[in-house]
């Protein structure tokens, strides 16, 4: 097992790892979260093994209350593996409606690039119509972050993905700032947190841009800089948070045995 | 966007005389229904419940400018652009899945500018279908608002007339034909899904001509004894055909699961010859064979018993 990419600490985790157990300590227990496949869902099961035992997962192929059993992530937003002891399996629309409607406290996202403001690409590097480098695309991406409460997004920490404009808004968080969200008609969701494998970002309350509040162990804020493409404020008071467990890892590795995601 | 006129969609529905009758065909005559330049909707959800038999065979047959219109879009879409059947993607994603990484299919047809690709978010697409579903010409969502979704699609906005706040108008999504996979049918037509029901029967209503592949063609008394099960009535569908394994090797819900190591082979073949590897998969899979059976040997029955095992442990 490698670094996790800061220079000078090894630490016997990788970013995925890190991001997962990071991700899971921002939920919960008795709410649901309705989560990307991939860390975003390993972050939400890792929750419900530990401190969220009644934490209600959601993915978007139209599953309902996910328990995932050890070796058996899914990989894709529906397939067995997901449904198995699901409490219901409803038409994907009817699985978003329930969002629209204000039941999922959570969004879990992952994505290929995010600006200063927390917007997400997951559709083009370059122009729309001949990108240079052609994402998958939203997904349930953008309804996730317009119709869920609270939207926290996971993302490794890299200056190529933190990027001062991203391409192309295939997911608004805060937009251009400045209640910008609220004015293009997105009345409900509120991107909380950006956690990454340096620290948790947040965003300033009043203009809405990223904010640096809380360092892992072993982070500087130099370092964290370095991997951002746009000039970063940071919190007065800046936390530093708990590595992750030896119990957080080893049920991590558990249910993800191939490393599919855990890297 | 293209869009039908919801109007027009009724119309065409009124003009249909589906009620009763036998509608068991072969997936040859199944689908010839559908035409050149169709907007086709496909059923299931990414490699869920593909309705592969079906695709196939449209491929077989040599269409041409086809739309296709898919929730997740998966491996059906690289046989679709690289065969030259499809010329437009309607759909939210497009890949196999993340393990896979981003379909190098997708990035060579986006990139070179070869295909379209109009991107609506998840829900987005299925509010499509399930405003015409309900016949309706559009539905309002919360959704989409303020992202650059809106300009690619080109969905409209409105403030709504009861509360002035605004909403994102999504255009109801007529398809001339949609191509669906299910677990049970009978011969009426009357349709039977287990497990995640995807956006099946909203694709059924919306469609102009529905085709559906069945694991399993049962009688109509055992339909009527479960009629809670029917999803799908038979008056929605203008031909159906009993085709084992019908989705393989994308998985159908308790009978078989998606074969992931079929998968990693093909991406393989695309890491290393680009889309020339899809035109020789076409040829040996879907060319070369001359029936459906013929084409599940190829994968071989080893496979197919071990993927139904898997399916049947995951489901007990």
């Amino acid at each position: 097992m490698s670094s996790h990419g800061v220079e000078g600490v090894r630490a016997a985790y990788t970013a995925a790892e890190l991001l997962a157990v990071m991700g899971a300590r921002q939920l919960v227990d008795r709410t649901a979260v309705f989560a990307g496949v991939g860390v975003p869902l390993l972050a939400a099961v890792l929750a419900q093994k530990t401190h969220a035992p009644h934490l209600t997962i959601v993915i978007e192929g139209g599953i309902i209350g996910l328990q995932v059993e050890p070796g058996r992530l899914p990989i894709s937003t529906n397939e067995m593996r997901g449904a198995r002891r699901a409490v219901m399996v409803p038409a994907i629309t009817d699985t978003f409606l329930f969002a629209q409607r204000g039941c999922f406290d959570y969004g879990f996202l992952g994505g290929a690039q995010i600006d200063r403001y927390g917007n997400l690409n997951t559709t083009a590097i370059g122009p729309y119509d001949r990108p240079k480098v052609r994402l998958p695309g939203s997904g349930g991406a953008n309804d996730i972050i317009s119709l869920c409460r609270e939207i926290i997004v996971l993302t490794t920490h890299e200056r190529r993905r933190f990027v001062e404009k991203v391409d192309f808004i295939t997911s608004p968080a805060n937009l251009t700032g400045d209640g910008s969200r609220r004015r293009a008609g997105l009345l409900f969701g509120v991107v909380t947190r950006v956690v990454t494998n340096l620290g948790l970002l947040g965003f300033d309350e009043g203009g809405g841009a990223m904010r640096l509040e809380a360092l892992h162990p072993g982070v500087t804020v130099e370092a964290v800089r370095e991997q951002t493409g746009f000039e970063l404020m940071v919190a007065p008071r800046l936390e530093t948070t708990q590595p992750p467990t030896a119990e957080e890892l080893d049920i991590l590795r558990r249910v993800d045995p191939e490393r599919r995601f855990l890297g | 966007m293209e869009l039908t006129d919801f109007r027009e969609a009724r119309r065409r529905i009124e003009a249909k005389r589906r009620h009763g009758g036998d509608k068991l065909a072969t997936v040859e005559e199944a689908a010839r229904l559908v035409r050149d330049g169709d907007t086709v909707a496909v059923g299931g959800c990414l490699f869920s419940r593909t309705p592969m038999a079906l695709v196939r065979e449209v491929l077989r047959q040599g269409r041409r400018g086809l739309i296709l219109a898919r929730n997740l879009t998966c491996t059906e879409g690289e046989f679709l652009l690289v065969a030259g059947a499809a010329e437009k993607i309607v759909t939210s994603w497009m890949s196999i899945g993340l393990p896979w990484g981003i379909s190098k299919i997708l990035r060579e047809y986006a990139e070179q500018g070869k295909a379209r690709f109009e991107e609506w978010s998840h829900m987005g697409i299925g509010l499509r279908f399930r405003a015409a579903a309900m016949g309706l010409p559009f539905l309002p969502t919360l959704s989409m608002l303020g992202s650059d979704l809106m300009g690619v699609t080109g969905a409209k906005t409105m403030a709504c007339p009861y509360t002035g706040e605004t909403l994102c108008l999504v255009p109801a999504l007529y398809p001339e034909v949609a191509l669906l996979h299910v677990h049970r049918a009978d011969r009426t037509g009357n349709c039977q899904i287990d497990g995640y029901p995807h956006m099946d029967a909203d694709i059924a209503k919306a469609a102009n001509t529905v085709l559906v592949t069945a694991e399993e063609i049962i009688p109509e008394d055992e339909v009527r004894r479960h009629p809670d099960r029917t999803i799908i009535p038979g008056f929605l569908v203008d031909a159906v055909v009993e085709v084992p394994f019908g989705s393989y090797p994308h998985e159908c819900y308790g009978l078989y699961e998606a074969d992931f190591d079929h998968f990693s082979t093909y991406v393989a073949g695309i890491e290393a010859r680009g889309s020339a590897a899809v035109r020789e998969y076409l040829d040996t899979y879907f060319f070369a064979p001359k029936s459906y059976a013929d084409y599940l040997d190829l994968f071989g029955v080893e496979a197919l018993m071990r993927q139904r095992r898997f399916a049947r442990e995951l489901t007990a």
